[in-house]
């Protein structure tokens, strides 16, 4: 053991009075406790996420370029094709919440390099040192994703709008696309935060997110109709939350058949499951 | 023991390890309610990942660490929110303003929506960063980020503050300076500090006790005072005469310097200590 500590520093507080200038800054706060934990640090986390925004909007027009290429390109040209069977939708309107839906994935899926970015900077390590638990810090983390992708898709919807895809304005299913985004980037970014914490670098977790993005993408029905697929990749896409997601946005925005009740239960699923896995992965970025 | 008795810090015997390499073997540290105390050691000692496992980002078993009287292993919440942490690297979000970073974490440690403006404006003034408050920190110079770092931190009104080599990279007058608000609040809400530092001239000047670590041993400990005599009487047994009085840099040499490039040592080779050194080298490089 240490020997007795000496008496403190002459200067120190017990033998002057507080400064009131400080007044506030002597008291603690005090704790949030139980259910309220978690609500209050996504709030932390989504208004982060709205400020970083409001500063910088290059992120918004730049992302906007690939999905507007799918739509414009691809889908023009696959609607003149007619060669996809989509039940008697015009095939842009079929692959718009595909396109949606892809888009708010790339956003989420490479959320990883950021918490890695916060790692090496040390915001991710200070955070850990704030009374959140890990899984309260990767909700936070995961909605904030969530919150830059309602913005994409929002970008998306109304380049859709544009070039002539017939969407519902009806503010009630715009509220339940809100919901899906939310809830599947939730999961696609903790998907990402998981394969940070396994793989610790910035290269590997780049090498891994281009690795799965695409297979994810095509493994879905964003492009074509399930049962336009081969069986195994029909087993595939039956597992992929990527196909229950714009299964729901298609419901919502196009007014298709869906199964919106499976989809949000299997989206609301995974995203817990990827907030569970994704938090007890984190403390390995803070060793 | 209560809050208010109870040591700021009790580390007894904490251990760590990364692998096969021992990085802190046995460390018994007791810091005193209101104290400056520095923790100093050459790279790979054990200091950075002492300091990690005090705020609980390192597991530690029950009954090794406490702060204020509250068990690091077990009341892991209690303990974050007596500690205020500013890290070795520049960890202000450079794509929020000043004012943006200080709210993050007054909404994190749960200050109350009526209270969070003011509260937030006292700290950034605290450190001198309310003029300019509303610029993004990446428009902020080295020495006004470690102010803003300081800011967060306060915001809590923590009772510990850690500060991992807090003026590493700086300039002397922004060193200075930020030495300044460190002991213009420490006066004014009674805080303690456990601070880091590779600054031998900032360890005899600011800290009231040393510790001094050495291949994840504790080798010394006292007042700056108290280290220089030893090492004086310690000469005198040894014969050494006709040497000038020693400098905190002689104790830190005394105590650490034979063993620094002893390859058999594991320390320097350990895990952590690649990372370290590219994370100061990071740290000064950005402070310009």
């Amino acid at each position: 053991m240490s020997a007795v500590p000496v008496a403190p520093h002459p200067a120190s507080a017990e033998s002057v009075p507080p400064d009131q200038r400080f007044a506030l800054l002597l008291t603690p706060p005090p704790p949030r406790t139980g259910w309220r934990v978690v609500p209050a640090r996504v709030t932390a986390m989504c208004v982060v996420e709205l400020q970083k925004l409001r500063h910088d909007r290059t992120e918004i027009y730049t992302r906007a370029v690939q999905p507007a290429l799918w739509l414009l390109i691809f889908g023009v040209t696959f609607s003149r094709i007619h060669a996809i069977p989509t039940g008697g939708v015009p095939y842009l309107d079929f692959l718009a919440p595909g396109i949606i839906a892809q888009s708010a994935m790339f956003i989420a899926i490479f959320y990883g390099i950021m918490i890695i970015w916060e790692r090496d900077s040390g915001v991710l390590t200070k955070l850990m040192v704030t009374p959140t638990p890990r899984t309260a810090l990767v909700t936070g983390k995961a909605f904030a994703a969530g919150v830059k992708a309602v913005i994409q898709a929002a970008v998306v919807i109304v380049i859709a709008a544009l070039i002539g895809v017939g969407m519902t304005w009806n503010p009630l299913r715009l509220l339940g696309v809100v919901v899906v985004v939310l809830l599947a980037s939730a999961f696609f970014s903790c998907l990402s935060m998981s394969i940070a914490g396994i793989v610790l670098t910035r290269d590997r977790l780049m090498g891994i997110g281009q690795a799965i993005t695409m297979p994810l993408f095509f493994a879905s029905n964003a492009l074509y109709p399930v049962a336009l697929m081969p069986g195994w990749l029909q087993a595939v896409s039956r597992v992929n939350p990527l196909s229950y997601q714009v299964d729901a946005l298609r419901g919502l925005l196009i007014g298709t058949q869906a199964h919106l009740g499976l989809d949000l239960a299997v989206l609301a699923f995974a995203a817990l499951a990827g907030i569970v896995a994704a938090g007890s992965l984190l403390g390995r970025l803070a060793r | 023991m209560t809050t208010q008795t109870a040591p700021a810090l009790n580390c007894t015997g904490l251990s760590y390890s990364f692998g096969d390499a021992k990085v802190v073997d046995g460390l018994d540290l007791l810091v005193g309610q209101g104290e400056v105390f520095g923790l100093l050691g050459p790279n790979g000692a054990g200091k950075t990942t002492t300091m990690r496992a005090i705020t609980t980002l390192l597991p530690v078993p029950p009954g090794v660490i406490e702060v204020f009287g509250h068990d690091a292993a077990r009341q892991k919440m209690a303990v974050r929110r007596l500690l205020g942490y500013v890290p070795q690297q520049l960890s202000a979000d450079a794509s929020l303003t000043g004012r943006e970073n200080v709210q993050l974490f007054a909404r994190v440690f749960d200050v109350p929506r009526r209270q969070r403006a003011a509260r937030v404006s006292q700290a950034l003034d605290a450190v001198g960063l309310g003029d300019v408050a509303h610029r993004l920190a990446a428009t902020y110079s080295g020495g006004m980020v470690r102010r803003l770092e300081l800011a967060q931190a306060l915001v809590s009104a923590p009772r510990l503050m850690i500060l991992d080599e807090p003026t590493i990279g700086l300039d002397p007058i922004a060193r200075d300076s930020v030495w300044e608000r460190i002991t213009e609040i420490r006066v004014a809400a009674g805080m303690t500090v456990l601070v880091t530092t590779h600054s031998m001239d900032e360890a005899d000047q600011r800290c009231d006790r040393l510790a001094l670590m050495h291949l994840g041993r504790l080798r010394a400990l006292g007042t700056p005072a108290q280290l220089k005599n030893e090492l004086v009487a310690h000469r005198r047994e040894s014969g050494e005469t006709g040497l000038p009085p020693p400098s905190l840099e002689d104790v830190f040499r005394h105590h650490s310097g034979a063993g620094l490039n002893d390859p058999g040592s594991g320390s320097d080779e350990g895990k952590g200590a690649f990372r370290d050194v590219r994370r100061t080298r990071r740290t000064a490089s950005r402070l310009g």
